[in-house]
C-alpha cells in the first residue's frame, strides 16, 4: 500500500497556521507580517464577522497582486466602522463613494489604470449584502456584463445591520429583522424570497464566481488568490455572521458561519465562465437546526408550531447539498 | 479651424481635444450626439488612449466617473434631464470627493409630464450640489467652456458641468472655430490630481464625517467656489489672449450703458435677448442684458455692478421653482442687496417652448413701464389654464391635467415653433 | 499629496483608537492538563515529547521523555498506557497510539545509541537501592542524574525485576530490556547482582548510605487451598514465567489449566500455548466485565486460541489430572456465588495466578515500619516509617505495574533528592484537566478513508505484538500528529488569525502569542476557535 503523504494528517490542519508547513503553504493570516489591510481600531461590534471578512479577503488580496490592490467600498457597516473621521483602519488605496455604485466606481478605476499602463494594479470593490444584491445591483450587473477587471466582494450578514437589521434581498426565509417581525401567521422574512446573487453572476458568464465563508479560511484565501488570477469580471461571496442582527454570541462568529456551511445552508462553490466548476464538500454535516438555534432572529421557529417551517429550511439545505453535490463520499 | 457643424460634434470635438483618458455615459436625449461622437473617435482612433465606457444608467455613469477621477485621470461625461435627476446622489458625491470630473448638460425639461425639449429644471436642480455650473450662450462658447473647465476643474479639484441648451444648441448647425490641439494643450495642462489611489501611496478616500467638522468641511467646498470667481474671469482671460476671442467669464453684459432696464437670462436665450436689446436701443429704449456664465459660483458682485445704475431687471429663466417663482432671480436679488429697483421674474422656454422676439419685445416693454406682474409667465395660455380651473373646480377627480390640456389644445407641434 | 481635509485620511489611522476599552471579559492564555500526562503513573511529559515528535526532532522527544522515564522501549512495548484510554483524540476518532510512539523512539534511541545526560554535579550523597526492577531502576536512575551515588542490590542473576521474570518474551524481548538497564548504568549506577539484602540497617550502615529506597517486588505465587492429589502437577504463574529465563524450560503438558483472571494468568496462558500446549484453558470465577485482565489482552488471547471458562472455581484436582469445577453465579451485589453444579476438566497441570507476595524479611527489626495486608505503608513522599528508608513498586499498597513502578521510582527520588538536602520536593501546581469541552476539534483533519487501512495496520502493529514489529518512522510521526496538544498551545495560528480586531500578537516560533488589551474588545472568538482550549475568558477587573 503507498504511503499517504504525512503532511496531510497532521495537527490543525484547518487551523490558521501550522508550524510543521513550509512557509509558503501557510495561509495568508498566518504570517506574522500579514498586512493586516484592515488594521486594528475600528470600529465594528464584537465579534464582527464582516470586520474579518474583509481582512481575510484584502489581505489574501495583497498578497496576490505584490500590494498592488485598489479598494472601493459602498456604503454600509464596513464603511463605517472603518472610516470615521479622523481615523481610517484602511492600510489600502481605497475610497467610499455611495451605497450603490461600488462597482461602477471600481469599473472607473480600472479603467484608468489601464489608461495610465498601471493595469499591474487591481481593483476590489465591496460592499455589504444591501450594497451589493439591492442597492447596487444595477451597477453590478453593469459591472460584470462588459466583464470590467474587477474582483467584487460582497460580505453577505443576511440584512442591513448598519441601518439597524431590515430585510434585504439576501435574508433568508424565516429569519427575523426589523422590517420582517417574528409575528402573525408566518413570521419574520416570507418564504421563497430573495435572491441568489452568486448565481446570478454565473449567469453572467463572467470569469470567475465564488462562495467562501469566514468559517474556511483556507477556501477563502484560495479563493481570493484564485480570483486574482483572471482578468475581468469576478465575484466573491463571504458568508459574515453579525453577531448583532442574527441575535448570536459575539464568540459564536465563526462557528455559526461554519455550521451554515456544514448544514447546506451555506453552499460553497466555484464557477468558471458560467458554469459550476466546484464545490466544497461539507465535512461533518449536521442539521439545520444545529444552524438556526445558535441565533434568535431564528427562535420562533423553536416556539411550538415552527416545525413546518423549521422542515422547508431543512429542505433548502437538502437540495443545495444535492445540486452542489455537498456531501461526498470519499475515495 | 472654422466649420460648419453640428452643435454636439462641436462639443465632441472640443472635448476631445482636451484629452480625456476615460469617457463613460448612458445615453439621453439630447445629449446623445455628444457622446456619440466622442464615442466614434475612441474606436477611429481619432481619441487615442481613452477609453469609452458604455454603462448600464447615468448613475453609473457618473460613478465610473467618480472611479477613473479619483485614480488620476481625465474623465468625462454628459447627461440631460432624467438623466441627472437618475445621477443626483453621484452628483454631490463628486463634489464632495472634490473630484474634477467635466460634465455636460444638454439642458432639458424633467417630466412628468415627459418632455424631451429644452429648459433649465435639470441642471437647476442640481444648483447646489457643490458642482460649478458654467451656461453657454453659443455653441462656440460652449466648446470654448469646456477647454476652460477642464483647466478650472482641475486647478480647483472641483466638478464643473457645462450647461447648453438642449436642441437649442445641441442640434444646431453653426459655424464653429475648432482650435487647434496645439493650443489647447498649452492652454490646457496634463492633469495633475489633489489626491490619487495609488499602491505606492495609499490613503482613505471619503471618509465618514460627523458634526465635528462636517460644517469645516462644507464651508471648504463653499469657500472653493469663491476661489472660483476669482479664477473664471482670468482663465478667460487667458484663453481670449491664447484663442483671440471672448469666452466664458462670470457674465455677459450687453449694453448695460445707462440701461434703465437691464434683463437678466442664462444660455442660448441671450442672444435673442440681445437682438431685441438691440432693436429697442434703436428706438431709443435704455435697455440692456446680462448675460450669467457662471451661476455657480454666483457672480454677486459682478452682477451688481453692472445693474446696480439700473431702474429694473427683468430676470428671464428656464426653470420654475414651483410655490415661489423664480430660481434665478434670488440670486439677482441677493446680489442687489439694500439697491431699490424694480425686479421682475419671468418664467419662459419651459418644456421648449418657443421664445420669440415678439413675445420679448412685448414683454420688455411692459416692464418699462412697470407693468408686469411680480412673476410672470411668458405666452402662457390663459384661456386653457381658466377652463382646466375651472373643471378641476368642479369635479373632485378630474383626472390628470396634462393629457386634458393635451385635449384641448389638439396638437402639440404647432405651438413648439 | 495635497489631501483634503477630513474627507481624505492617512492610511492606518484608526490605531489611535484604542478598542480595549470596550471590553467587559479579557481572553487569556492558559495552559491545562492533557488526560494523557494526567493519566501517566510515571509522570511522563506526553504532550510535550509528542509535540517535538510531530515536527520530526526525535532526539528532543526522547530527551523529553526520559526526563520522567528511562525505559521508553520497555515501556512502550508492555505499558497498558492508561494514557490512551485518557486520550481526548477517542471521542473525534480514535485516541492516539501514544504508547506506540513511545515504543518508536525508545528503539530509536537504542538503534542510535543516545545517552542520557550525565549529572551536572556531584552531591557527595550515597544512596542504597535494593531491588533493580522497574521501580528500582527507575530511582536509581533519577537519584543518579540528580549527583548522587547510586547502589544498585539485587537478589537475582540479571537486572529487570518483574520486566524480566514476569514478562514473556514474545512482549518483550530482552535485547531491548538490556539495552535500557545498560544505558541507566552507564550513567555510573553501580549494580550488584545476585546479592539479597538481608537487613536494611546494617546495609546502610556497612555500606555508609545517606538513604535508602526499597523496591524488592513481590514475586511469592500466592497459593489457594485446592485438595489435589499427590501426583497432581500445580504451579504457580510467578515460577513459570520466571522458569521462562533459565536454561530448562517448565514442563506443563498438553492440556493447561491457569486458575485467575488477571494479565498474569493471560500471560501464563499465552506462554503455555507458546510452550506447545494444545490446550490452555483460564478458569475465572466471575463474568468477563469483572475481570481485571486488560480486554485488548483477553483478545488477543482468544484469538490465540485460549479458552477461558467463565464464572468457574477449581474445587480440586485429582491426581490422573482430572479438575473439579463448580460454576458460579453472581449475587444482587455482584459476587461470584457456588450453584452446586460441577463438571470437570482434564489437565496435564494447573497453574495458580493468583496474584504475589512480597518477601518482606530484609525489614524485619526496623522501628517505625508498618506493614498492613503484606505491603509496606509508605507516606505522600513514599518514606517509610524509618527516616531515611523509602520503598516503592509492588511492595507498597499500589497497583502493580511496571509503568507505576516506574513513577515511584521517579517520585521517591524526588522525595530522597529532597530529603538528603534536608527539605521537602513540593510537586509542581497542577493545572485545571483540559476535557473535551475545552476543545474544538473541527480543526483535527479527519484521516480520509484511502487510509483507513493503514490507520488500521498502524493500530494494529503498534498493539505490542513483537511479531508485527514496530512502527516506521512515517508511522511514527503520523501517530504523533494525531495528538491535538489538550490544553496547551500548539502555535496554530487560529487565534492569531481569527481575531476581528488585529488584537493577537504572534511572536514568532516557540514564544507563542500575546493579546494585545489596547484593541482586543473580548469578544471571545479566540476561545471558541482554539482548538486545544489553551484560552479562558476571565471578567476585566475595571
Amino acid at each position: 500500500m503507498a504511503m499517504q503523504t504525512v503532511k496531510f494528517y497532521q495537527t490543525g490542519t484547518f487551523t490558521v497556521g501550522n508550524r510543521l508547513l513550509a512557509p509558503h503553504e501557510r495561509s495568508v493570516q498566518a504570517e506574522a507580517q500579514r498586512a493586516n489591510a484592515l488594521t486594528s481600531g475600528h470600529r465594528a461590534c464584537q465579534g464582527c464577522g464582516e470586520a474579518l471578512g474583509a481582512r481575510y479577503a484584502i489581505d489574501a488580496a495583497m498578497r496576490a497582486t505584490g500590494d498592488r490592490i485598489v479598494a472601493v467600498n459602498a456604503t454600509g457597516c464596513l464603511e463605517v466602522f472603518s472610516t470615521p473621521y479622523p481615523e481610517t483602519s484602511w492600510q489600502v488605496p481605497w475610497i467610499h463613494s455611495l451605497f450603490g455604485n461600488a462597482a461602477a466606481v471600481a469599473s472607473g478605476v480600472a479603467a484608468a489604470m489601464r489608461m495610465k499602463g498601471r493595469d499591474d494594479v487591481r481593483v476590489i470593490a465591496q460592499g455589504g449584502d444591501g450594497g451589493t444584491t439591492d442597492i447596487g445591483f444595477g451597477c453590478l450587473s453593469g459591472m460584470f456584463e462588459r466583464n470590467d477587471d474587477v474582483l467584487y466582494i460582497c460580505y453577505d450578514n443576511e440584512a442591513y445591520m448598519n441601518t439597524g437589521v431590515q430585510r434585504s434581498s439576501a435574508t433568508p426565509p424565516a429569519a427575523r429583522t426589523a422590517t420582517t417581525p417574528a409575528m402573525g401567521a408566518e413570521p419574520g422574512n416570507v418564504f421563497g424570497t430573495g435572491k441568489n446573487v452568486p448565481l446570478i453572476a454565473v449567469a453572467h458568464q463572467i470569469p470567475y464566481v465564488a462562495t467562501a465563508s469566514v468559517a474556511n479560511l483556507r477556501d477563502l484565501e484560495y479563493k481570493v488568490t484564485r480570483a486574482m488570477g483572471f482578468r475581468g469580471a469576478r465575484y466573491l461571496h463571504i458568508h459574515v455572521p453579525c453577531p448583532l442582527g442574527w441575535g448570536s454570541a459575539p464568540a459564536d462568529t465563526i462557528r455559526v458561519a461554519r455550521l451554515a456551511v456544514e448544514s447546506g445552508l451555506y453552499p460553497l462553490f466555484e464557477a468558471i465562465n458560467g458554469e459550476i466548476a466546484s464545490s466544497t464538500p461539507i465535512r461533518r454535516r449536521v442539521p439545520v437546526t444545529d444552524y438556526l438555534r445558535l441565533q434568535k432572529r431564528f427562535a420562533h421557529l423553536f416556539a411550538p408550531g415552527g416545525e413546518a417551517r423549521v422542515a422547508h429550511i431543512q429542505a433548502i439545505a437538502d437540495r443545495n447539498v444535492v445540486r452542489f453535490d455537498l456531501v461526498r463520499e470519499p475515495a | 479651424m472654422l466649420r460648419q457643424i453640428e452643435g454636439s460634434r462641436g462639443i465632441a470635438e472640443g472635448v476631445a481635444l482636451c484629452r480625456p483618458q476615460v469617457i463613460c455615459a448612458y445615453p439621453i436625449t439630447p445629449q446623445t450626439h455628444i457622446v456619440e461622437g466622442l464615442g466614434e473617435m475612441v474606436k477611429t482612433g481619432g481619441l487615442p488612449a481613452c477609453e469609452f465606457i458604455n454603462v448600464e444608467s447615468e448613475f453609473a455613469a457618473l460613478s465610473v466617473a467618480i472611479g477613473s477621477s479619483a485614480a488620476g485621470v481625465r474623465t468625462y461625461t454628459a447627461t440631460s434631464s432624467q438623466g441627472l435627476l437618475f445621477m443626483a446622489e453621484a452628483v454631490y458625491n463628486a463634489s464632495g470627493l472634490g473630484l474634477p470630473i467635466v460634465m455636460t448638460i444638454g439642458n432639458r425639461a424633467i417630466g412628468a409630464p415627459i418632455n424631451i425639449w429644452n429648459d433649465h429644471s435639470d441642471a437647476m436642480s442640481m444648483r447646489d450640489a457643490g458642482w460649478i455650473q458654467l451656461y453657454a450662450e453659443t455653441n462656440q462658447e460652449a466648446l470654448d467652456l469646456h477647454v476652460q473647465a477642464f483647466r478650472l476643474a482641475e486647478e480647483l479639484s472641483c466638478p464643473v458641468m457645462v450647461c447648453m441648451d438642449g436642441f437649442i444648441l445641441t442640434h444646431a448647425y453653426e459655424r464653429i472655430d475648432v482650435p487647434s490641439q496645439q493650443d489647447v494643450d498649452a492652454y490646457l495642462p496634463p492633469f495633475e490630481p489633489r489626491q490619487v489611489l495609488d499602491p505606492a501611496e495609499p490613503v482613505t478616500i471619503g471618509a465618514m464625517v460627523g458634526p465635528e467638522a462636517f460644517t469645516e468641511v462644507r464651508y471648504l467646498a463653499h469657500h472653493k467656489q469663491l476661489r472660483a470667481l476669482d479664477r473664471i474671469p482670468q482663465l478667460a482671460a487667458e484663453f481670449a489672449a491664447r484663442f483671440g476671442r471672448e469666452s466664458g467669464g462670470l457674465i455677459r453684459p450687453y449694453r448695460t450703458e445707462g440701461a434703465e432696464t437691464i434683463v437678466v437670462a442664462l444660455g442660448s436665450v441671450n442672444g435673442t435677448v440681445q437682438e431685441v436689446v438691440d432693436e429697442m436701443r434703436a428706438d431709443g429704449v435704455a435697455i440692456g442684458s446680462v448675460g450669467i456664465t457662471s451661476f455657480r459660483p454666483f457672480p454677486l458682485a459682478a452682477l451688481r455692478a453692472v445693474l446696480a445704475g439700473a431702474r429694473r431687471v427683468v430676470v428671464l429663466e428656464k426653470c420654475l421653482a414651483v410655490g415661489l417663482g423664480g430660481i434665478v432671480s434670488d440670486g439677482v436679488r441677493k446680489s442687489l442687496s439694500g439697491i431699490a429697483l424694480n425686479g421682475y421674474t419671468v418664467i419662459a422656454g419651459l418644456g421648449g417652448r418657443a421664445i420669440t422676439r415678439s413675445s420679448l419685445r412685448r414683454l420688455f416693454d411692459d416692464a418699462g413701464r412697470d407693468a408686469l406682474a411680480q412673476v410672470t409667465f411668458l405666452d402662457l395660455n390663459t384661456d386653457l389654464i381658466e377652463h382646466e380651473l375651472e373643471r378641476e373646480g368642479s369635479a373632485r377627480r378630474s383626472g390628470p391635467t396634462a393629457e386634458a390640456l393635451l385635449r384641448r389644445l389638439g396638437s402639440v407641434s404647432s405651438r413648439i415653433g | 499629496m495635497d489631501k483634503p481635509f477630513a474627507i481624505t485620511l492617512d492610511v492606518g489611522s484608526s490605531l489611535a483608537n484604542k478598542t480595549g476599552s470596550w471590553r467587559t471579559m479579557r481572553p487569556v492564555y492558559v495552559d491545562r492538563l492533557p488526560p494523557c500526562n494526567h493519566a501517566c503513573p510515571a509522570g511522563e511529559n506526553i504532550q510535550g515529547w509528542l509535540y517535538h515528535a510531530e515536527g520530526g526532532d526525535y532526539e528532543a522527544a526522547w530527551r523529553l521523555l526520559v526526563e520522567d522515564n528511562p525505559l521508553p522501549a520497555v515501556m512502550g512495548r508492555v505499558c497498558y498506557h492508561p494514557c490512551e484510554g485518557a486520550c481526548n483524540r477517542a471521542t473525534v476518532d480514535a485516541a492516539v497510539g501514544i504508547n506506540s510512539v513511545e515504543r518508536f523512539l525508545g528503539d530509536l534511541a537504542i538503534a542510535r545509541g543516545w545517552a542520557f545526560e550525565p549529572p551536572a554535579r556531584e552531591t557527595g550523597k550515597r544512596v542504597l537501592v535494593v531491588g533493580a526492577g522497574p521501580s528500582g531502576l527507575a530511582a536509581a536512575y533519577h537519584l543518579r542524574r540528580a549527583g548522587h551515588a547510586v547502589a544498585l542490590v539485587e537478589a537475582g542473576p540479571h537486572a529487570g525485576g518483574m520486566m524480566r521474570f514476569g514478562i514473556p518474551k514474545y512482549r518483550l524481548p530482552r535485547d531491548v530490556l538490556d539495552a535500557e538497564v545498560r544505558r541507566i548504568l552507564d550513567l555510573g549506577v553501580e549494580l550488584t547482582l545476585n546479592r539479597k539484602v538481608a537487613d536494611i540497617r546494617a546495609e546502610m550502615t556497612g555500606g555508609g548510605f545517606d538513604a535508602a529506597f526499597l523496591a524488592v517486588g513481590a514475586h511469592i505465587g500466592r497459593r489457594a487451598y485446592i485438595p489435589a492429589g499427590s501426583a497432581a502437577r500445580m504451579l504457580d504463574a510467578v515460577s513459570v514465567l520466571r522458569g521462562m529465563e533459565g536454561e530448562d524450560k517448565p514442563m506443563l503438558g498438553r492440556r493447561v489449566v491457569v486458575y485467575g483472571g488477571g494479565n498474569t494468568a493471560i500471560d501464563v496462558a499465552r506462554t503455555a500455548r507458546r510452550l506447545g500446549a494444545s490446550e490452555a484453558i483460564i478458569v475465572y470465577r466471575r463474568t468477563r466485565e469483572k475481570m481485571p485482565a486488560h480486554d485488548f489482552e483477553v483478545e488477543e488471547a482468544l484469538q490465540e486460541g485460549i479458552l477461558i471458562k467463565w464464572l468457574s472455581t477449581i474445587r480440586n484436582m485429582a491426581d490422573e489430572g482430572t479438575l473439579t469445577v463448580e460454576r458460579m453465579k453472581l449475587d444482587d451485589k455482584g459476587f461470584p456465588q457456588p450453584t452446586g453444579e460441577f463438571e470437570t476438566l482434564e489437565a496435564d497441570s494447573l497453574v495458580l495466578a493468583l496474584g504475589q507476595d512480597v518477601d518482606l524479611s530484609l525489614l524485619d527489626g526496623v522501628p517505625g515500619l508498618v506493614i498492613r495486608d503484606g505491603v509496606v505503608e509508605v507516606g505522600a513522599n513514599m518514606m517509610t516509617g524509618h527516616p531515611g528508608v523509602f520503598a516503592g513498586g509492588d511492595m507498597v499498597p499500589s497497583e502493580r505495574t511496571v509503568t507505576v513502578a516506574v513513577g515511584h521510582g521517579k517520585k521517591a527520588a524526588r522525595h530522597v533528592d529532597a530529603w538528603l538536602a534536608g527539605g521537602d520536593w513540593k510537586p509542581p501546581e497542577k493545572h485545571e484537566l483540559a476535557t473535551p469541552g475545552h476543545l474544538n476539534p473541527w480543526y483535527y483533519a479527519d484521516a480520509p478513508k484511502t487510509v483507513r487501512p493503514m490507520l488500521d495496520l498502524v493500530r494494529r502493529t503498534s498493539s505490542f505484538d513483537e511479531v508485527q514489529g514496530g512502527l516506521d518512522e512515517g508511522n511514527a510521526l503520523f501517530e504523533a500528529r494525531r495528538c491535538l496538544s489538550c490544553g496547551n498551545c500548539f502555535e496554530c495560528d487560529n487565534c492569531y488569525g481569527v481575531c476581528p480586531d488585529n488584537a493577537v500578537i504572534k511572536l514568532g516560533p516557540g514564544k507563542r502569542f500575546r493579546f494585545n488589551y489596547d484593541y482586543c474588545k473580548g469578544c471571545g472568538i479566540c476561545v471558541s476557535e482554539c482548538p486545544c482550549g489553551a484560552i479562558r475568558m476571565e471578567p476585566e477587573h475595571l
